[in-house]
């Protein structure tokens, strides 16, 4: 009965690890506390030149495990009160009900739905997005920059993505002229796993 | 020149036409602009000559509160009622404080991400920061809706000057125009 118990405790651990890595891929938290994370956007100013901004306030989590990307999924959720574009004025103009009415849309989120692998670290990340309460679909085009332990006893894995989205079609007053109809987004993602 | 017991001085005078013709140009100015599209000419002029204008009239406003209270102030008139005295003095405060409180709210917003404001490209007026998290936003909400309230406050301020000359015909109206009645 002893050696029974000791067999199986002893499979278990042996095995457990290795069999929830393939069912159940590490859960991260993005790092906006260290600050390793950002979500950036640019829009064309006049078509002349790229006019870039962020959000300084968010948070974030996902599921991922290199060999498996089948469970993989992300979220994250943007307080829309926190853009900054490095000029006070515009940005109380585009946090306006002529933008993005961020009184009634405090926050913006991102769910995955699936992720699939496109081959040298790259991914397609499809979900929906909710800005400016519209939900759209959409697609990141991300790519992994590195994974593994780091100094302090941690394990993290970071992405970049990007994706462009119509200001029209999350009905977003679409008035800046024909050059800057569209916003790309850009998303730093480093995820410390728990 | 002087304000006596009984009459504004020239200096006065000229002093509350000027602040309220501006007042009343500032407000215009401001309803209008903020709904300009982002291609009209405008758009960038507006606000400009918005800011540079209310800087201005916050100097002007100074010397008006010195020249006040370095000078007699004119009483009421006889006729005028108490609840009239009480009344006309209560707005003349409001009127003074919430223009002060709208300059400041103002020069708030431009400032809120430490940029200077230039009046007319001559003079900058330079920025304090950030002070307080959402500058721009909170000071915009106070700017937004007291400038209703004053505007709302003047437009009864004229009415009730008005009230006095066709109404009470007395010289309220009259002696802010510079009717003198010991020249008559």
């Amino acid at each position: 009965m002893k050696k029974l118990l000791l067999a199986s405790t002893l499979s278990a651990l042996l095995f457990a690890p290795a069999f929830t890595s393939t069912a159940n891929a590490a859960d991260y938290v993005v790092d906006y506390k260290g600050a390793h994370a950002s979500v950036n956007f640019k829009i064309q100013h006049l078509g002349y030149s790229w006019l870039t901004g962020r959000f300084d306030k968010f948070s974030g989590s996902f599921s991922y495990d290199a060999a498996d990307l089948s469970s993989a999924k992300i979220e994250m959720f943007v307080d829309t009160n926190s853009l900054n574009t490095n000029h006070a004025e515009r940005d109380k103009h585009v946090r306006s009900d002529d933008f993005l009415n961020v009184d009634k849309f405090g926050s913006a989120k991102f769910i995955s739905t699936s992720i699939t692998d496109k081959g040298q670290n790259k991914l397609a990340i499809n979900g929906t997005l909710t800005l400016h309460g519209v939900s759209k679909d959409i697609i990141i085009d991300a790519i992994k920059i590195g994974e593994g332990k780091d100094p302090w006893g941690g394990y993290r894995v970071g992405f970049s993505g990007t994706t462009k989205i119509g200001l029209a079609d999350f009905g977003i007053p679409d008035t800046l002229g024909p050059a800057s109809s569209h916003v790309e987004l850009e998303l730093h993602i480093e995820g410390i796993r728990k | 020149m002087r304000n006596t017991i009984n009459h504004y001085g020239w200096g006065t005078i000229t002093l509350h036409w000027l602040v309220a013709v501006t007042v009343v140009g500032l407000f215009t100015l401001g309803y209008w602009m903020v709904d300009l599209g982002y291609y009209d000419p405008w758009y960038k002029q507006g606000p400009d000559l918005h800011k540079s204008i209310g800087i201005l009239l916050f100097l002007v406003m100074v010397v008006r509160i010195l020249l006040r209270l370095v000078q007699v102030k004119p009483q009421a008139i006889e006729t005028h009622t108490d609840t009239e005295k009480k009344l006309g003095h209560l707005v003349h405060v409001f009127l003074y404080s919430a223009l002060f409180i709208l300059m400041i709210s103002g020069y708030l917003i431009s400032t809120a991400d430490g940029r200077a404001i230039e009046v007319f490209e001559l003079i900058s007026v330079i920025s304090f920061g950030e002070l307080f998290t959402d500058q721009e936003d909170l000071s915009g909400m106070v700017h937004k809706y007291l400038a209703y309230v004053l505007i709302s406050v003047v437009v009864l301020h004229a009415l009730a000057a008005l009230k006095h000359h066709f109404i009470d015909k007395d010289i309220t109206l009259k002696r802010m125009l510079g009717y003198r009645a010991d020249k008559q």
